[in-house]
């Protein structure tokens, strides 16, 4: 008669896990980088969100050595330059005689003469969208940090002190995001922008087109959207049974938001980087099309639309070139942020996969 | 149920008056505009300014200013615009009004229609090249500029286009109201709601469907199917119903934002004359009594669709009610 032993069969030494012996034992993020690493979508968005960055980096290269133009935010309405092999002045004779009814030449497609044409100021549009990017990216990631940041700080102090430091702070988050977004950072804009010499803070008097100034517009406008999510991380983080043992410890109330709530919420934060850069990257470019975000002589893709405006029919690459940049980097930085929400928490992905 | 919407209610009206505060804050101390100056017009003796001070409180205390702008705003409904002599504003919203509604209205019920085809159609074939395609078209949809979404349109309608058959029918830029004209009302307003719609279309199709798959697997599906329903019958009485809570609070949401805010784009961009349009002129001519009435306006609605979308939630899932 057998006994139970042997009809179980040998032991193993090793404890059943249930898991893969390539993920045992190894720390999330590593798993959470070797799943992103698998993602060949969201790898291509990566590349090409740092390629678009690069070649706005290299604006100033492309302007003074590529197409050899000194300044390319200066009106250039009375050069001249070659398109076909022959010179041809930048802005071509109207009917009017005096300057009027003045159209400015259509693309080129030589990247050494006006490769996308001129705009209504004469200036190289191809020149102007590598400058717009530099000012559109800056924004768009400066403000998406800020506002990560400021909404994580607030979040902790809300979440962990609880009581009425979180009903104060979320009450003002809510009225704050009550106010419908774009309305909210066009009317801050517009207001500053009537300090002609310069917006008052404190000492400092700041100049209209700086452009810190739609950065920090932008990122307070979305601070309470940022907030909420973050927010409601902390709240189950606090609760957990890790943060009761440090208390037990002794841990001061610093140490315990930095050192054992934030690094806990530090995944949610990450996965919302790249789509608040994302979403700010389109405010700012709607504000500056209102122009009310980046003024002149700055530029950047909204203003090259705006500005393409009224030569829509006539030379449209003015306004669809900046345009098919901004779904470009969106449609990148999208794609990305939802590759890292799947690799920080691929429980979602099985989810909405089924 | 009654006490939470009377708690609601009064939540908004704190929210309203909260607003209107701000806004009287940013745009009352705004250098170079003299309110008495703009509303008496150019080459205006001292003492008609002087009077024009007294007549709008303009040399009263701050908060004062503010109650006479409010009580003329709501109670005497008599507010007056800094930068169109004697244009009533309260009227000149009304009048916007409608071109805004019929521009957001028309555009929701085509991405909500759409949208819930869409998802469901995705929903029931899964694993087919409708998958990625859908998750395409949302992408670019929410990627996309609105004013360039709505610029590309016009170029297309407008430009060179316009001559053939395909875009003759398209009216020059502008809004025709519905009883002026319902023929051109529909052709004027057809490319903007596909336009605004083309935007939203993608997302909410595919979180429909996500949330259609993930209620598939739930028992009461099985067991509705165990009793013998029709698939399709299982489908929209059952699935639907709950796959349509994330749905309907997002929709409220967006929906908000697009009449309180979002609405100024497309309406810059198409030449309709609703209250976007006319909250940018306020702006940019710094007028603040029309701002402050546009801006009531684009609030009120905000709040208003979150305040449905709450009431919403609850009536579709009973889980939800406050009891």
């Amino acid at each position: 008669m057998a006994t139970l032993l042997e009809q179980v069969g040998p032991e193993s030494t090793e404890p059943d896990t249930g898991l893969r012996p390539e993920i045992v034992g190894r720390n999330p993020w590593a798993l959470a980088a070797r799943r992103l690493r698998r993602n060949r979508i969201a790898l291509a968005a990566l590349i090409l969100f740092l390629l678009i960055v690069l070649m706005s980096f290299l604006a100033p290269v492309y302007a003074h050595d590529v197409a050899h133009i000194g300044n390319p935010l200066a009106p250039n309405l009375n050069g001249t330059t070659v398109a076909g092999g022959k010179v041809v002045p930048v802005m071509q004779e109207g009917t009017g005689g005096l300057h009027l009814g003045e159209t400015p030449i259509g693309p080129t497609w030589d990247p050494h003469h006006y490769f996308l044409g001129a705009d209504d100021l004469g200036r190289d549009v191809a020149s102007l969208l590598l400058y717009g990017g530099r000012s559109s990216l800056q924004i768009g990631i400066s403000s998406a940090i800020i506002c990560c940041a400021v909404a994580t700080l607030l979040a902790l102090i809300a979440g962990f002190f609880g009581g009425i430091v979180d009903a104060v702070v979320s009450r003002i988050m809510d009225i704050i995001w009550a106010f419908p977004v774009y309305l909210l950072a066009i009317c801050i804009a517009t207001e500053l922008l009537t300090h002609s010499n310069g917006i008052p803070v404190g000492p400092l008097k700041i100049s209209a087109d700086n452009l810190w100034v739609p950065t920090f517009i932008i990122a307070f406008a979305y601070v309470s959207y940022v907030y909420r999510p973050i927010r409601g991380q902390v709240l189950s983080v606090v609760r957990k049974e890790f943060v009761e043992a440090a208390i037990a410890q002794g841990a001061s109330n610093l140490r315990l938001m930095f050192s054992e709530i934030l690094p806990n919420v530090v995944s949610t934060v990450i996965v919302l980087l790249p789509l608040m850069i994302a979403t700010n990257i389109l405010t700012e470019s709607a504000l500056s099309f209102l122009s009310v975000g980046v003024q002149p002589p700055n530029v950047s893709w909204g203003v090259i639309i705006g500005d393409g405006e009224d030569l829509l029919y006539t030379r449209p690459w003015v306004s669809l070139a900046p345009g098919i940049m901004i779904v470009l980097t969106v449609l990148a930085l999208n794609v990305f942020g939802d590759g890292i929400r799947d690799a920080l928490d691929p429980r979602a992905k099985l989810r909405v996969d089924g | 149920m009654l006490t939470f919407i009377v708690r609601r209610t009064l939540w908004t009206a704190l929210i309203m008056f909260v607003i209107t505060v701000v806004v009287f804050i940013i745009f009352f101390k705004t250098p170079g505009v003299d309110p008495a100056r703009a509303i008496a017009g150019r080459n205006s003796s001292p003492q008609i300014l002087a009077e024009i001070r007294a007549q709008f409180g303009l040399n009263r205390p701050l908060p004062i200013q503010y109650l006479l702008m409010m009580k003329s705003l709501f109670i005497n409904r008599n507010l007056v615009s800094y930068s169109n002599q004697g244009v009533l504003v309260v009227p000149e919203v009304g009048a916007a009004a409608p071109a805004t509604l019929s521009l957001v209205f028309g555009a929701a019920i085509i991405w909500v229609v759409v949208a819930i085809a869409m998802g469901m159609a995705a929903a029931l074939m899964r694993g087919t090249v409708l998958d990625p395609l859908l998750m395409i078209i949302a992408l670019i949809g929410f990627s996309t500029p609105p004013f360039w979404a709505g610029t590309v349109a016009n170029l297309i309608s407008q430009g060179g286009l316009h001559n053939t058959p395909l875009f003759s029918w398209v009216p020059p830029l502008g809004y025709t109201s519905f009883t002026t004209s319902p023929s051109l009302w529909f052709r004027g307003l057809l490319i903007p709601w596909l336009t605004l719609s083309f935007l939203y279309i993608g997302f909410y199709a595919r979180v429909l469907r996500a949330n259609l798959i993930e209620i598939q697997n739930e028992d009461f599906v099985r067991t509705a199917r165990a009793k013998g329903l029709r698939e399709r019958r299982v489908l929209i009485r059952h699935t639907l119903r709950n796959s349509l809570v994330t749905f309907v609070s997002l929709f409220g949401l967006d929906f908000g934002a697009l009449v309180g805010g979002g609405a100024i784009l497309t309406e810059v961009v198409f030449g309709i004359h609703g209250v976007g349009f006319l909250t940018y002129q306020a702006l940019t001519s710094l007028d603040l009594p029309t701002i402050m009435a546009t801006v009531v306006f684009g609030a009120f609605f905000i709040v208003l669709a979150n305040a449905v979308v709450d009431v919403g939630y609850a009536w579709l899932d009973p889980r939800v009610r406050p009891n």
